[in-house]
């Protein structure tokens, strides 16, 4: 199951893509086929959108017993950033010391391993970010 | 038509090691161990990246410097020998991240370190017959080197791509060819963590007469000497190879400075070549010759004849990142923590 969950999310996790309502502009990442807020309005009109992985921190959190799958990367900051296109997601910040993310840092997404399933399994890929 | 590099982009991970680091563990002079092969520090993979992730920013890299549809990109060719799947091609994901898939062919290669400048070949040929307008090359690695070998102090991570073409070329590729024997210097056994080395062996009969061989092959098909080019490139297992390797032949260190990233970065393996043609083209003007042989254990050796073209000018507008910029921002480890980012400690089990 593990698999085909991750395997539809590809598009997504590897490209940041979202999709735009064309009634009210909102955009959604992950992509949604209808618009909360427009509901029925918003039925056809949710178009596909290419984010551009820049943003900036709104808040974060330094992790010291984290999951299994960062337990090499401890301590590791997890940050809600706010994209460009107005969405805010959550991400792993990588490539610099957890003393070094403030809020405000600007920051631009990089390709990286999410997880794996076991020494044998799937590897998962996706976004995570870096300080510019 | 004349076929060539469309776009080209180079990734080298943020952490390193020094020499001296690695030395301090295992009793010995790291740093004086280091200067003896001609290596300061080298690049170490954060835990979460691997020969996909390295591509992926190599191939995003080459893609946003240039206005190709990533959709033209009719192949992919990934060469590495550390693939993170022995089944399941690297190329698969990286076609993916850059929307350049379905409709393409991907392949990954492995030549120990030539695995790259295989792919451009490969990409050359398909490119020149017409059967695809643009195909794609990387050469990345995550090399290994076992505990307290003399490889420890030079295996790093890193890696490059081209997109191969016809059209607006910031580097024509004149001529290619390979020399090439059945040569057991250096190999890894299906299975194995580590590769394993025949020592001196990989000097004189493996690395300097392949290089050697196809360093004339090429100068006689050109009919050119040393100082018809303004860049040399050699393969780089350490510091000093290409350096002996490329004097013998009559370039000089001048010659020689923008394609030797091993003293700072390590040896990338298939990332080796690539990532010095990349620094050689983020420096280089219109109109410079650039003599390129790569080498790769097992063995064999690939040579280019390059010249640079105007549309190198385009390629540095507002997207482009040299190099130097991944080359001068790290930051250091010691080699407890690079163990346990190389997965070097045995964990008993417990991930």
């Amino acid at each position: 199951m593990a698999i085909a969950r991750f395997w539809r999310e590809n598009e997504s996790r590897y490209n940041m893509q979202g999709k735009k309502c064309g009634v009210c502009q909102k955009v959604y990442f992950p992509a949604r086929d209808m618009c909360p807020k427009c509901r029925r309005d918003s039925m056809g009109m949710m178009k596909k959108i290419q984010l551009t992985g820049k943003g900036e921190v709104i808040s974060y959190s330094i992790i010291h017993d984290g999951l299994p799958e960062f337990h090499m990367q401890i301590p590791y900051t997890i940050a809600i950033i706010e994209l460009e296109e107005g969405v805010r997601i959550t991400g792993q910040i990588v490539d610099c010391k957890p003393d070094c993310v403030d809020i405000g840092s600007k920051v631009e997404s990089v390709f990286r391993k999410l997880g794996e399933e076991g020494k044998s399994g799937v590897i998962h890929y996706g976004y995570k970010f870096k300080l510019i | 038509m004349s076929v060539g590099i469309v776009s080209y982009g180079g990734y080298v991970p943020y952490y390193r090691i020094e020499a001296g680091s690695i030395g301090a563990v295992w009793g010995v002079d790291g740093t004086a161990r280091g200067k003896g092969l001609g290596i300061i520090r080298k690049s170490v993979p954060s835990p979460d990246e691997d020969v996909i992730t390295i591509s992926v920013e190599a191939a995003r890299k080459a893609m946003k410097c240039c206005k190709v549809d990533p959709e033209k990109i009719g192949a992919m060719y990934v060469g590495s020998e550390s693939h993170p799947y022995a089944v399941k091609p690297t190329g698969t994901i990286v076609a993916e991240a850059i929307r350049a898939a379905p409709n393409l062919t991907v392949a990954d290669m492995e030549f120990a370190c030539k695995a790259g400048t295989a792919g451009i070949q490969a990409c050359m040929g398909l490119v020149s017959s017409g059967m695809i307008e643009y195909g794609m090359a990387i050469g990345a690695d995550t090399s290994q080197g076992a505990p307290g070998d003399a490889l420890e102090y030079s295996a790093s991570a890193g890696g490059a791509a081209f997109l191969i073409g016809k059209k607006d070329l910031v580097a024509e590729i004149n001529h290619t060819l390979s020399f090439t024997t059945d040569t057991p210097d250096f190999w890894r056994r299906e299975g194995q963590m580590y590769p394993r080395h025949g020592g001196r062996f990989t000097g004189t009969p493996a690395y300097f007469k392949h290089i050697n061989s196809c360093a004339k092959m090429l100068f006689d098909k050109m009919g050119t000497k040393s100082e018809d080019y303004d860049h040399a490139i050699f393969h780089q297992p350490n510091g000093k190879f290409p350096l002996r390797v490329g004097g013998a032949m009559g370039f000089s260190k001048e010659q020689l400075e923008h394609g030797l990233l091993t003293p700072i970065i390590g040896n990338t393996y298939s990332g080796a070549v690539p990532l010095a043609l990349t620094n050689v083209l983020d420096h280089a003007k219109p109109g410079d010759k650039i003599f390129v042989v790569s080498y790769g254990s097992g063995a064999g050796a690939d040579g280019f004849d390059i010249t640079v073209t105007d549309n190198i000018k385009k390629h540095r507008k507002k997207k482009w990142q040299p190099l130097s910029e991944l080359m001068d921002n790290f930051e250091l480890l010691d080699y407890a923590t690079y163990a346990k980012f190389r997965g070097k400690i045995n964990m008993g089990g417990v991930t």
